[in-house]
């Protein structure tokens, strides 16, 4: 059987590998990197710490203080008085655009993207 | 009196010499790679790859990964980078495109896919398995997904590329087998 160089497959096969590089590249490179993390009190900016130094931070809302923690380039609310601690079983927040809000106690950490495509939402 | 020691004779079989043989031809262009200087650390052209795939598409999965072991601890011991991370991760790319190839190899039909798709497929299981490695264990954060995209492209290149060396070696007729004892 003679081996012609590239085979129609082949051509199928390029243009996948291509196609999921370049789909990494928006996915990936779009929202830029978690680098630091916003925190908000009762509608105010609370804190902006990056996420290259571990530490614990406690926030005052009306219900008590949340506590939010930033370990190993993540952070996550270690601790909240909210009743359904929705915003506690978030886990972590690694990525750009994650988000994790403590409604009752009216406190929210963020991972902010690189370019922001609205500024609120409203419901 | 002293006794005569035992012999134990040894003979090579034909694959066994083949395997040798390609896995010499593997390390020295591993070394080849090695000195490469590129952008990014671990980004290399894999041109050992067009071995490995020499000797699957030519003689089978067992020889390639015959081969492609062979190639990857001797290149680190002579590199001097044997059971360092960049060995393991190594291995683990390694590992990880001969399993992706052996599947391949298996599920796609030779009449359309040639070299350079199981090329490719090599060389995305390879950053896949590296990466993965580097995320559990080297750099525990999903940090590392930043560095998925040019990986991803290098891949994309270099396994078109060795694919081509490889379907280029496969036009000319197998070389005449040598001797077996050597």
């Amino acid at each position: 059987m003679a081996w012609a160089l590239l085979r129609p497959g082949d051509v199928l096969m390029l243009a996948l590998a291509v196609g999921l590089a370049l789909a990494s590249f928006v996915w990936l490179w779009r929202d830029g990197v978690a680098e630091e993390v916003v925190i908000r009190a009762n509608g105010q900016v609370f804190a902006r710490l990056s996420l290259r130094h571990d530490r614990r931070i406690e926030v005052p809302g009306p219900l008590g203080v949340t506590e939010v923690q930033i370990a190993a380039g993540r952070a996550r609310i270690l601790r909240d008085p909210s009743p359904r601690q929705y915003c506690v079983r978030q886990g972590w927040l690694s990525r750009p655009g994650q988000t994790a809000l403590c409604l009752p106690n009216r406190t929210s950490i963020d991972i902010p993207r690189r370019n922001t495509p609205y500024d609120s939402l409203n419901f | 009196m002293p006794t005569a020691p035992p012999t134990l004779t040894l003979h090579a079989r034909a694959d066994d010499v083949r395997v040798a043989r390609l896995a010499a031809l593997a390390v020295a262009l591993s070394l080849i790679d090695a000195g490469i200087p590129t952008p990014l650390p671990g980004l290399k052209p894999g041109l050992a790859n067009i071995v490995t795939l020499l000797a699957l598409t030519r003689f089978g999965w067992q020889v390639a990964v015959s081969v492609s072991l062979l190639r990857i601890f001797a290149a680190s011991l002579l590199l001097g980078s044997l059971f360092t991370p960049g060995f393991f991760l190594s291995l683990t790319g390694g590992l990880c495109s001969l399993l992706g190839l052996g599947l391949a190899h298996r599920l796609l039909p030779g009449r359309w896919f040639g070299a350079v798709s199981l090329s490719l497929i090599a060389a995305f299981c390879h950053i896949a398995g590296q990466l993965a490695l580097a995320r559990l264990w080297l750099i525990p954060s999903d940090g590392i997904l930043y560095f998925v995209p040019p990986f991803a492209l290098a891949a994309s290149l270099t396994g078109l590329v060795n694919g081509l060396a490889c379907a280029a070696l496969l036009r000319q007729p197998p070389s005449p087998q040598e001797p077996d004892t050597p």
